[in-house]
């Protein structure tokens, strides 16, 4: 993963312009933390102009957070200097209070308080009264359109409208230089897009914003990107200037195949190629720079096309990190062949969950295939993980029906979940286990025991290549380990469905790229996956996708299908994004 | 206003309504005090109404004969006269008795020639129970007052000439019907007052950090001496109206005299409050996390408070490093000072040792905790 270091010196950087006036900076800095192995900054060095949107990109543990802290004045660096307004945060926090406005991950918000008492909280704390002040929240209720629930308490927001608070609180005192900590996380496509246009509003005004996120179709929004990665900067400038990168060098290959998932494993063994995903039922391929892709030897019938298409911002980040190298999951092939027989694996009818009066889950129809990835789309609290955990036994339906693989939920729940693998959102490891001791209490936990339980435990650890690592706690293991670890917990048993919560959110494109290899790898081998994601991206992977909204389910069918039907002439092409807020909004009022 | 000024209202302000729309700080604060008053004042007596008392005679002299009467016909014994000093210790072991008397062979002998040069009745109680233990000699310190005065008027000795022996008269001072209620209502006032001081506002700061809060008050500039106050004011006013109830319901349903003055009661309340409310925010500014900073209040403050004030348990029976331990813990004095206050009156050598302590422990307390607040993470 060191191969993006050397790519940083290269990546091109926009001239600065001199209208756009550079209202803080870092330079050569450095930050480490006691204990740390690695330096959270090393050597990062950056202009925030006013009237840019600057975007902060990298996947969680870049050091976005703290980058954005010490601009804040909330750490001190280890050595390097940070100036904004021509001041070091680090010291005059008090003169900066009202020219800077930070707004942490967390929103920031006292949830026991209303939407009015937090504003006037903060604007208080920043020295904003009078007219001043009564104007300032006129303009900013309407802004964010939260004149309607001053007084309702801020916990009972939803995520969305947490986000556009706290936006408000961190604009209270107009400050000049924005800092804002991933503030696209757990909000709606709908509400997100809302954010978006409030920052363009902001920045026209000749204000400097920071944006942070870990979603790299996020980076493309930005006028200028900072591209964080393990603590390194590995490119500045605009996203076009990444897009040039591999411009030209980035295929859609249409049609002619029977599965996207094998022709992108044959593709992958091409050595032109440098990096492909699945994307609905194409496949995208990246060919290496000066190379040729040669799409006669992956198996596809004539009437397949290999069209160039436009880079995308993760695109060029793989091309950064220098491409990936594993195109064969060894996880699939230590794994035995189960016949397609197209029996179905999953199956609902009208499954309901209600917690009080609040309908988490409305009356979910969902019939999967053995054998296919099935995504379940939508926004945080839309209602996805609630049917999830019902389909993995771990929460009772209120009504409806449910088999799973061949099980009645109703009956068998316990004799269901032997037959599946789940992989919780957060890592659910035992972070003071080793490996060993892990992967030994989850074989324990499956009822494998004597001679299958070892074969089981020493296939995975070949398989997964953790045989450096066995006793090293899980715990202060590097990301991309710590999600081998949880795949390989989730199958030990060779389970028929694999259940994934949101499994590649916050990592890189690297790690996410070997985690669907063994993914496409074993759904080859017949295993049924059920994937919940609010990630666009990741939903192009699926076979399907059913996408869910405030406990409805509003659509169904492949990711092209749900593209093509939110196709309009202005957007001929609609991203899955775009598809998404179309399909919701075509609902009519929620 | 000044701009500080007005943030620090800001502050005190938000705290409130986070204080008010709480329902489980205004449990902690009002219904666990009335609870815990109600358990001490009502459910817990310290008082032996009957004592079982063994008497072994070895003397068998008339005036011998009367004292055992005496005891015989004191309304707070009933008395078992035993053969053996044995059997009356094991009497004693097993719980039958809760002491037991012995006079000596030549009472009567010695009383009627005045020589006192050893002791002629020896009271032996249960040393495991020392709050049991004086009360069984106080009473029979008592009864050998009564028998002492009778065999004066017998024998016609004039007031100015008492043999040094029958003197022995006991006057429970303070708390003059010896009910244990007077002096535990005061004292159970400090238990409360260290849960509703170093619990509460042990959860305060840690939420802040858990939440999120603390760091964007601290993007908004707030200062460290804003920080602090902030949170001492409004859990101080909360504090005194636990206070409040605590001392009403001792005062007025319990019906235990206030001896001394509201205001002294207030200044010693205001002063031991300051030092619960700094323990709890130095523990919650230290460890950042609602679970250990409550596991640690409990651990740090209310169980010291209960066990080591000398509130239940006396201090002068403990062992001599323990009760060196004690003099560190602030609610040692406010338990000294509320018993006087309420039992004794305004006694100021003892009102102002017990405010000295408690002043330094709230200085010490709120001061680690001003310098252990950040203005940064970290």
């Amino acid at each position: 993963m060191t191969a993006g270091a050397e790519a940083a010196d290269v990546s091109p950087s926009s001239p600065p312009d001199d209208a756009q006036q550079i209202l803080a900076r870092v330079d050569s800095l450095e930050k480490v933390f006691p204990g740390a192995e690695r330096p959270a900054l090393a050597n990062v060095s950056l202009q925030i102009r006013a009237g840019v949107v600057t975007g902060l990109v990298g996947p969680d543990g870049a050091g976005k957070t703290t980058l954005l802290r010490i601009l804040a004045g909330l750490l001190l660096p280890t050595s390097g200097t940070a100036r904004v307004l021509d001041r070091d945060p680090g010291q005059a926090i008090e003169t900066l209070r009202g020219a800077l406005g930070y707004m942490p991950q967390k929103f920031g918000l006292y949830e026991d308080l209303t939407v009015q008492e937090n504003l006037d909280l903060y604007a208080e704390l920043k020295g904003l009264r009078g007219k001043a002040r009564v104007d300032t929240f006129t303009r900013l209720l309407t802004f964010t359109d939260l004149t309607r629930f001053t007084t309702r308490l801020a916990g009972k927001l939803s995520g969305g409208m947490k986000q556009k608070l706290g936006l408000a609180c961190t604009l209270l005192g107009t400050p000049k230089v924005l800092l804002l900590d991933e503030p696209g996380v757990g909000v709606d496509p709908v509400s997100r897009r809302e954010l978006w246009q409030m920052v363009r509003e902001l920045i026209s005004e000749g204000n400097a914003v920071v944006w942070s996120t870990a979603y790299l179709d996020e980076a493309e929004a930005c006028d200028q990107v900072v591209l964080l990665n393990e603590g390194r900067v590995l490119f500045t400038g605009p996203p076009s200037d990444l897009h040039a990168r591999v411009q030209g060098r980035v295929f859609l290959l249409k049609g002619g195949t029977e599965s996207p998932r094998t022709t992108l494993r044959k593709a992958r063994r091409d050595p032109s190629s440098l990096d492909g995903v699945v994307q609905g039922n194409s496949v995208r391929l990246i060919a290496r720079a000066g190379a040729t892709l040669h799409p006669e030897q992956y198996g596809v019938s004539p009437e397949a096309r290999l069209g160039r298409v436009a880079p995308r911002f993760e695109d060029g980040f793989v091309d950064l990190l220098g491409g990936v190298s594993s195109a064969e999951s060894a996880l699939a092939q230590a794994m035995a062949i189960r016949p397609s027989d197209g029996k179905i694996a999953i199956e609902t009818r009208a499954l309901t969950k209600k917690f009080g009066d609040f309908v988490a889950a409305d009356s979910i129809d969902l019939r999967v295939e053995r054998g296919e990835v099935f995504g379940l789309l939508g926004p945080n609290g839309a209602g996805k993980s609630t049917t999830f955990k019902m389909l993995c036994g771990l929460l009772a339906p209120t009504s409806g029906e449910a088999e799973v693989a061949g099980v009645d939920l109703r009956r068998g729940r316990s004799e269901a979940r032997q037959r599946l693998g789940y992989m919780a959102q957060k890592f659910s490891l035992y972070g003071h286990l080793t490996i060993a001791q892990n992967l030994d209490f989850f074989a324990g936990a499956y009822a494998l025991s004597g001679r299958k339980k070892a074969e089981a435990i020493a296939r995975l650890v070949t398989v997964f290549e953790f045989a450096p690592y066995l006793h090293t706690k899980a715990g202060e293991l590097p990301l991309g380990l710590k999600q081998r670890l949880a795949l390989a917990a989730a199958v030990l048993h060779g389970p028929e469905i694999l259940f994934l919560d949101e499994p590649t959110s916050g990592v890189d494109p690297l790690t996410r790229r070997e985690f669907w290899t063994h993914i496409n790898g074993i759904v080859e081998r017949g295993v049924t996956v059920l994937v919940t994601t609010h990630f666009m991206d990741e939903a192009e992977y699926c076979d399907r996708i059913a996408l869910i909204s405030q406990g409805k389910m509003v659509a169904v069918g492949t990711p092209d299908d749900l593209k093509a039907r939110a196709s309009t002439p202005e957007t001929p092409e609609p991203t899955m994004e775009e598809a998404f807020i179309a399909l919701v909004q075509g609902q009519g009022p929620a | 206003m000044t701009r500080g000024l007005r943030r620090l209202v800001a502050l005190v302000k938000k705290e409130s309504l986070q204080i008010l729309r709480d329902p489980s700080t205004l449990l902690i604060s009002f219904l666990f005090p009335a609870i815990l008053m109600l358990v001490f004042g009502a459910g817990i007596n310290l008082d032996s109404s009957i004592v079982r008392l063994g008497v072994q005679n070895q003397d068998g002299s008339p005036s011998s004969l009367r004292l055992v009467d005496t005891f015989r016909r004191t309304p707070g014994f009933r008395m078992v006269e035993g053969s053996s000093t044995e059997g009356l210790a094991d009497g004693l072991r097993a719980g039958k008795i809760q002491g037991f008397v012995v006079i000596a062979p030549d009472f009567g002998r010695q009383t009627l020639l005045g020589s006192f040069s050893r002791p002629l009745v020896q009271v032996i109680t249960d040393g495991a129970e020392p709050n049991g233990a004086n009360f069984v000699a106080a009473y029979v310190q008592g009864a050998y007052g009564v028998f002492a005065q009778q065999e004066q008027a017998r024998r016609g000795y004039g007031p100015r000439t008492p043999p040094r022996s029958f003197s022995l008269e006991t006057r429970a001072w303070f708390n003059p019907s010896t009910k244990s209620r007077n002096s535990l209502l005061p004292g159970s006032v400090t238990i409360i007052m260290t849960v509703v001081g170093a619990l509460l506002t042990a959860l305060v700061v840690a939420r802040e950090w858990e939440r999120g809060t603390m760091e964007a008050l601290l993007a908004a500039g707030v200062s460290r001496f804003e920080l602090v106050v902030s949170k001492l004011i409004p859990y101080f006013i909360l504090g005194q109206l636990a206070f409040t109830l605590c001392v009403a319901m001792t005062h007025l349903l319990f019906e235990v005299p206030l001896r001394g003055s509201l205001s002294t009661l207030y200044l010693v309340g205001s002063a031991f409050l300051c030092s619960a409310l700094g323990m709890g925010l130095l523990l919650s500014t230290v460890l950042k996390n609602q679970y250990n900073a409550a596991q640690a209040a409990l651990n740090v403050a209310f169980l010291p408070a209960l066990m080591l004030s000398g509130f239940v348990f006396e201090i002068r029976s403990m062992p001599l490093f323990i009760q060196t331990v004690s003099a560190i813990i602030p609610a040692r004095y406010f338990v000294t000072a509320m018993q006087t206050v309420f039992q004794a009156g305004d006694v100021w050598s003892v009102i102002t040792r017990s405010l000295f302590g408690l002043t330094l422990a709230s200085v010490g307390f709120i001061g680690l905790t001003f310098l252990n607040t950040k203005r940064r993470l970290e």
